[in-house]
């Protein structure tokens, strides 16, 4: 059987970054996607940092149809009847080159495509694939709806349960903890009323995260982001927690209360509603990687677990970009010499290692277990609206003096020995 | 056994449609699909040759993304294309796209002509009949299943209630009902050869007709407006215990809406 160069599976931006490169690289290349189209079937909160990755893909960072560029950080802490709003904005942010931009994958991974396969690349949508084909203990190609198609080697760019890394036997037994459910809602609004109501000019975006109860003491928060003429809108909440509930809540619930919190409210008023989707993100930072490489295959994206949740940022397109790529260069070497074995694919890893992907998973490899403390998502929310509370309320009788109410209000929730252990725990990040 | 089916993108059901100019332009956003009963219509004939042998050739007409319907034909197995590409051919009726794709599937000897019984765009319902009209050939529609024999065909419509079976000397045109058969998922080496061909093409000229013979100019119906359907009234929530709901729910229909 004549073999093709590479196999890709998954269009998202791992598997359409490979496909890009190794096509550069003048190799013939298959990118099969499960879904009508690259993009039809990924849910990303909105957000992509663009320069880690723009010496990666010049070309497609600096053309591509994003959203709107993020000139506007904002953190909503919310308790059960209460919320403080924080608004940091940077006048850097408004200058060129952007540092990170909104971004609606539908539009964008189609567009990925196109210039793939302006480039020669095989982009096959409406194709699953069901096993791998192995060859002499290697990996050998893939079968999809009864068809065999033998390639030198494959990219496993399938995402956060990548059925083919666990084929591959590389994927370990998947772990609740190290995985989040996120829900997200799209609402169109139409370009001037976004800009007005965010206080942005023609083209900027804002960001927005919340955290507190929302998430019902679970690991877990919302994020809010301005797109041309739509709001994305949704909530992450972790897998684990989400099962070990006292009183179990249906995840969609959460959903609905939160965008019916008149914090939420206030942004997606007079917005319809047009998409409704949900998906698993992986959390398990270095912790939950795979082993990335095999022989005749290599894993990238969300497939080899490339995605940190530092809280305020959420991080998985770059990873899936720099990987890509990476990938598609250690394919491309193995090619010309002929030797896709293990062995020889282990320079995938050291490419990681020289690069940003893991070394960032590296230094916050402890994130996940600051971030899953439940007292980030209860204690402290409620503290702060307390302590406005209390700063802001004139009631009938006498005022206490502000600093005694305060202090009050410090010594309930964080000044004590649990606060003492969380700022020490905050260390590690 | 040489079978000619003549096909169409027509814009996704999922497509954006608005209408423009004042009711006499469509808007319409750039997502295509294959008409769907075109997909039964290039089965049918895949399948015929698979039994008879002898070649299946899709023939499309218009510009753009018109060729995507070839390619899905090359993908699912059919052996020659042909797009009919002219500025000339743009707006016409179904009379001057009939009268052009006969022309066409004329070029060179068939047995069988195959297409959709519709297009799901204008919902017309009137190539495949015109096709058969300007060759002077039997029109059998509606078809849901299909048996060719001794230069005969055996053929079965789908008609109000019931089904009727008719027999027809070919050559012939048959339209495609849905039922006729399920259409088969192009393969990934299909897509390949697909998406590598070079499509054939043929101009006004190259049919013989004259540019008053096409397009517009050669168009008997003239669209004169579009209309938007009725827009549907808002949706009422009825909240409460679900009990209580359905009481108030039956009530509304019953009352307000006099319904039930």
């Amino acid at each position: 059987m004549d073999k093709i160069d590479a196999v890709i599976v998954g269009g998202g931006l791992a598997g359409l970054s490979a496909a890009y490169k190794l096509a550069d690289a003048g190799k013939q290349v298959i990118l099969l996607e499960r879904g009508d189209a690259p993009g039809s079937k990924n849910v990303t909160g909105g957000r992509i940092y663009v320069d880690p990755i723009r010496e990666y893909l010049p070309e497609i960072i600096n053309e591509a149809p994003f959203e709107r560029h993020v000139v506007k950080e904002m953190i909503t802490i919310l308790d059960d009847d209460s919320s403080m709003q924080l608004e940091y904005g940077n006048n850097k942010w408004r200058k060129e080159p952007y540092m990170s931009y909104t971004i609606l994958r539908a539009r964008f991974d189609n567009w990925f495509s196109e210039k793939l396969m302006e480039k020669g690349v095989f982009v096959i949508p409406k194709k699953k694939v069901d096993d791998l084909l192995w060859e002499d203990g290697r990996i050998a190609g893939i079968k999809a709806g009864g068809e065999e198609i033998g390639a030198h080697i494959v990219i496993a760019a399938d995402g956060a349960l990548s059925f083919m890394a666990e084929k591959a036997g590389i994927r370990k037994p998947l772990e609740p903890q190290n995985y989040a459910l996120a829900i997200k809602e799209i609402y169109k609004l139409d370009e001037n009323t976004i800009e007005e109501r965010f206080g942005l000019e023609p083209g900027e975006g804002a960001a927005n995260l919340f955290a507190g109860s929302i998430t019902k003491g679970m690991f877990g928060g919302g994020f809010l982001y301005t797109n041309r003429d739509t709001l994305s809108l949704g909530l992450v909440v972790g897998i684990d927690a989400l099962i070990r509930q006292e009183t179990p809540l249906e995840a969609y619930r959460l959903m609905e209360e939160f965008s019916a919190r008149p914090e939420i409210k206030r942004w997606i008023r007079g917005a319809e509603q047009k998409e409704y989707s949900a998906h698993i993100i992986s959390e398990g930072g270095i912790h939950g990687m795979p082993k990335v490489y095999t022989g005749g295959m290599l894993l990238a994206g969300d497939a080899a677990g490339f995605a940190l949740n530092l809280g305020l940022t959420v991080r998985g397109m770059e990873f899936a970009v720099a990987s890509g790529v990476l990938a598609a260069e250690t394919a491309n070497e193995a090619l010309d010499k002929g030797d896709t074995s293990e062995a020889f694919l282990s320079i995938y890893e050291k490419k990681l290692k020289e690069s940003f992907v893991l070394p960032d998973m590296e230094t916050f490899r402890h994130s996940k277990e600051v971030l899953e403390n439940k007292r980030l998502f209860t204690v402290y929310p409620k503290f702060l609206c307390e302590l406005l509370d209390v700063l802001f309320t004139i009631g009938k009788g006498p005022k206490e003096p502000l600093y005694k109410s305060a202090m009050t209000v410090a010594k309930r929730y964080v000044l004590n020995w649990d606060g003492f252990k969380d700022i020490m725990s905050m260390r590690k990040m | 056994m040489n079978i000619v089916v003549l096909a169409k993108q027509v814009p996704d059901p999922e497509a954006l449609v608005e209408i423009s100019a004042g009711g006499k332009k469509l808007e319409i956003e750039q997502k295509f699909a294959t008409n769907l009963f075109d997909e039964f219509a290039i089965e049918e004939a895949l399948r015929i040759r698979e039994k008879h042998a002898g070649k299946v050739k899709v023939i499309t007409l218009g510009g753009g993304k018109a060729t995507e319907v070839i390619r899905t034909g090359i993908a699912m197995g059919a052996d020659e294309a042909l797009l009919l590409e002219d500025e000339a051919f743009l707006d016409g009726d179904g009379y001057a796209t009939a009268l052009a794709l006969s022309r066409a599937a004329a070029k060179e000897p068939f047995d069988i002509i195959l297409c959709g019984r519709q297009a799901i765009d204008h919902d017309r319902g009137e190539v495949g009949q015109m096709v058969a009209q300007f060759l002077g050939l039997p029109h059998v529609g509606n078809v849901v299943k299909l048996d060719i024999a001794d230069g005969k065909a055996v053929a079965e419509s789908a008609i109000e209630g019931g089904k009727e079976i008719v027999e027809v000397q070919l050559p012939a045109v048959f339209t495609a009902q849905k039922g006729l058969n399920e259409p088969r998922v192009p393969q990934i080496m299909g897509v390949m050869k697909a998406m590598k061909v070079q499509i054939p093409k043929a101009t006004l000229g190259d049919l013989g007709l004259s540019p008053e013979e096409a397009g517009l100019k050669g168009s008997k119906v003239r669209i004169e407006k579009y209309l938007s359907p009725k827009k549907r009234p808002p949706m009422q929530l009825i909240t409460g215990e679900p009990m209580q709901a359905a009481a108030e729910a039956i009530r509304i229909l019953i009352d307000v809406e006099r319904v039930i």
